[in-house]
């Protein structure tokens, strides 16, 4: 497929796709000034890798229209096979741009919770979306990636847990890609109140191999005062397809946050994932694993800053690269001046299966505080023989060695994961890029 | 009955010469104990037998009941019924020790033959309680985080679980208290018998007090210096190794020097 159309969308389009949407009117000008931002701002420089030739402007067509499923059973069977038999409800689903199917219990609703999707959220939580939509979490000047994804947003959710609601089971989010046409501007809010606590799971799949599209996705999550945010995601969008994606969080006093998070896209991509710890005694967990294969190329940069005092943050990322792939990990542990005892910790960790293939671990500690202590621990390396020798020695074949070393070595976001589908189709994915 | 036989083995590792001839047939239905201060070889010796990576055979050779195990791969040794319990086991993250357990059964076992689950499980929990190891052992990462006693009796349980013809058991009681030394020696003498035979590497006596072995052998300098019954290894209890450096005329055993 090639690319025919240029797509440099103007304030004319992004005000009438606003009303076409029927999203709240303040929308319009939101978006109308973030396109003019996009005009000015220059590209994110992603350390070590150069994105100057990635095209992250140009795509077939700003939305497609996709059919809405009247029940799970109607999704494609790759999607179908994520949801979880004992959990028909507390699911939302988007089938390329289009809110398609939409499930949340009566219970919760009684309890004051939203699940919606991000364009019904903008009418009917006109205020509450308006008061997080990229204010405190991403900002729409950071640049022009961030502007542009403000300008253009086509999809993604808003979840809201109000004060003191303990939601036991995981709400899910799936989105599915399966037209090779359709350009992914999600955006995702998770607010939990004070007390609250949530676990959010979301999916992104590719059902095609290769599409020339792109996906610039911003997920902010707000975990207010002692509230307990788990985000887990697992992305698997087709080669072809270059993705931003940028997922931010913000803690309130004694909050965490913590995310678990499967990077297995096949195209081209730069993931960000940053926790601002702002409240006194938060924390944030954030594990990330990641497998490169072909000729991709990523950037995967973590970070935890610690504002408040007592805070705590443990960072892990694990990737595997094979044939020509490349991918730069940068973990960062920034402790800003005052926030007096906090606690930076990450591990970054890289396995090689191929000869040519490029891994670079950078961990970074900025700490401008005195009383606080901090660790990194980074590695590449090969598979390590005397594990290949011990696994061999109890007649296990070579390659089964590997395997269980791989999925080893990947196992903690996996394990994290809540929901049994997600899990497997992690694992399964894993086993697909490896082989 | 299975037959391992070890002719003039020669082992080299960066260069250096390790073993220089050794010579050993084992049978199952027999234990044998191969004894000697540190820094003579036996470690050498278990991992040449079992094809560590780090270790080559330069000449001479092992085989059991007539195969030649030097030809085989790592995993192909295992398959043919050789089994190394190692003194210093490999901690890998994310791997379940059940899951790893029941790979290495199942490894042996032909496609669509795998072991039930629930099979799996029962022999596993009657081993572990033989064992006396806490039920948490089955669901954490392999090795990682064990204490050195809970990796020896790990290692114990992995070799009731695959029952191998031959077992090479690498300094099993270092590190061991004596309540956990009768634990593990209780596993190991719960293989003895028809079918299996096991070659204990120690330099303490104090293990063949509750495994009776049926024959000793002194390594020095790379050799086996010396065989005898398990007689021996008392008189060593006693006595210490001088009294054989004196009758061979070996000032230092350890390996690199000559006699």
């Amino acid at each position: 497929m090639t690319v025919e159309t240029t797509l440099a969308l103007t304030e004319q389009d992004v005000r009438s796709y606003s009303a076409k949407v029927e999203e709240a009117a303040w929308m319009a000008d939101f978006r109308s000034n973030a396109l003019a931002k996009a005009e000015v701002l220059e590209m994110p420089t992603p350390d070590k890798t150069k994105i100057t030739k990635w095209n992250f402007t140009e795509f077939p067509s700003h939305t497609v229209e996709s059919s809405i499923f009247a029940g799970l059973e109607e999704m494609p069977t790759e999607a179908k096979a994520l949801i979880d038999d004992e959990q028909q409800q507390n699911i939302y689903v988007q089938h390329n741009n289009t809110p398609a199917y939409l499930s949340l219990s009566e219970d919760l609703k009684s309890q004051g919770v939203i699940l919606t999707d991000i364009f019904t959220a903008s009418r009917e939580h006109s205020e509450l979306l308006q008061k997080y939509l990229m204010t405190d979490g991403v900002k729409v000047d950071e640049h022009k990636l961030t502007a542009l994804h403000a300008a253009l947003i086509n999809g993604g959710v808003f979840v809201y847990v109000p004060k003191n609601v303990v939601i036991e089971d995981p709400l899910q989010v799936l989105f599915i890609h399966d037209n090779e046409e359709a350009s992914l501007f999600n955006h995702v809010v998770i607010v939990a109140e004070e007390n609250s606590q949530v676990t959010y799971v979301e999916s992104y799949l590719s059902t095609m191999e290769h599409a020339e599209t792109q996906a610039n996705i911003v997920s902010e999550v707000f975990a207010m005062a002692n509230a307990k945010i788990v985000y887990g995601s697992v992305d698997v969008l087709a080669e072809g397809m270059t993705t931003y994606v940028n997922r931010r969080g913000v803690t309130g006093p004694h909050a965490r946050i913590e995310w678990a998070l499967g990077l297995m896209n096949d195209g081209n991509t730069i993931s960000e994932n940053i926790t601002h710890l702002v409240g006194d005694g938060s924390s944030s967990d954030m594990k990330s694993v990641v497998v490169g294969r072909g000729s991709q190329k990523q950037n995967f940069t973590s970070e935890i800053v610690h504002w408040g005092l007592d805070t705590d943050g443990f960072i892990l990322k694990h990737g595997v690269m094979k044939e020509n792939s490349s991918a730069i990990f940068n973990g960062i542990g920034r402790i800003a001046k005052g926030a007096t005892r906090s606690n930076a910790v990450q591990e970054s960790r890289i396995l090689m299966l191929g000869e040519r293939g490029r891994g670079d671990a950078n961990p970074i500690l900025l700490i401008d505080e005195n009383d606080v202590t901090a660790g990194h621990a980074a590695s590449v390396g090969r598979v390590d023989p005397l594990q290949m020798f011990y696994l061999m020695s109890r007649g296990i074949s070579q390659e089964e060695a590997e395997r269980l070393i791989i999925h080893g070595f990947l196992a903690p976001v996996v394990s994290k994961l809540p929901i049994a589908g997600v899990r497997k189709q992690l694992t399964e994915v894993i086993e697909r890029k490896v082989r | 009955m299975a037959i391992l036989e070890i002719k003039d083995l020669h082992v080299q590792i960066e260069d250096k010469e390790i073993l220089k001839g050794i010579t050993l047939t084992i049978n199952t239905n027999e234990i044998h104990a191969i004894m000697g201060p540190n820094g003579t070889g036996k470690s050498t010796l278990a991992a040449a037998i079992m094809g560590h990576p780090k270790y080559e055979v330069t000449s001479g050779s092992i085989t059991i009941d007539g195969e030649d195990v030097l030809a085989m791969a790592v995993d192909e040794r295992a398959k043919a019924g050789l089994f190394l319990a190692m003194q210093y086991p490999s901690e890998i993250t994310g791997v379940t020790n059940a899951d790893f357990l029941r790979s290495g059964v199942n490894a042996r076992r032909e496609e669509g033959d795998e072991i039930s689950l629930m099979k799996f499980i029962r022999e596993m929990d009657s081993k572990m309680e033989v064992l006396e190891m806490e039920e948490d052992m089955a669901t954490r990462y392999l090795n990682e985080g064990f204490s050195g006693g809970e990796k020896k009796r790990n290692e114990i349980l992995q070799l009731m679980m695959l029952k191998p013809k031959f077992a090479v058991l690498d300094e099993i009681d270092s590190g061991l208290d004596i309540d956990a030394l009768k634990i593990v020696s209780n596993g190991i003498n719960q293989m003895r018998g028809e079918g299996f035979g096991c070659l204990i590497i120690t330099h303490y006596q104090r293990l063949l007090d509750y495994i009776e072995p049926d024959k000793v052998h002194i390594i020095m300098q790379g050799k086996i210096v010396k065989t005898g019954g398990s007689e021996l290894a008392k008189k060593l209890e006693v006595e210490g190794y001088d009294w054989i450096k004196n009758e061979l005329g070996i000032e230092d055993e350890t390996v690199g020097q000559e006699a």
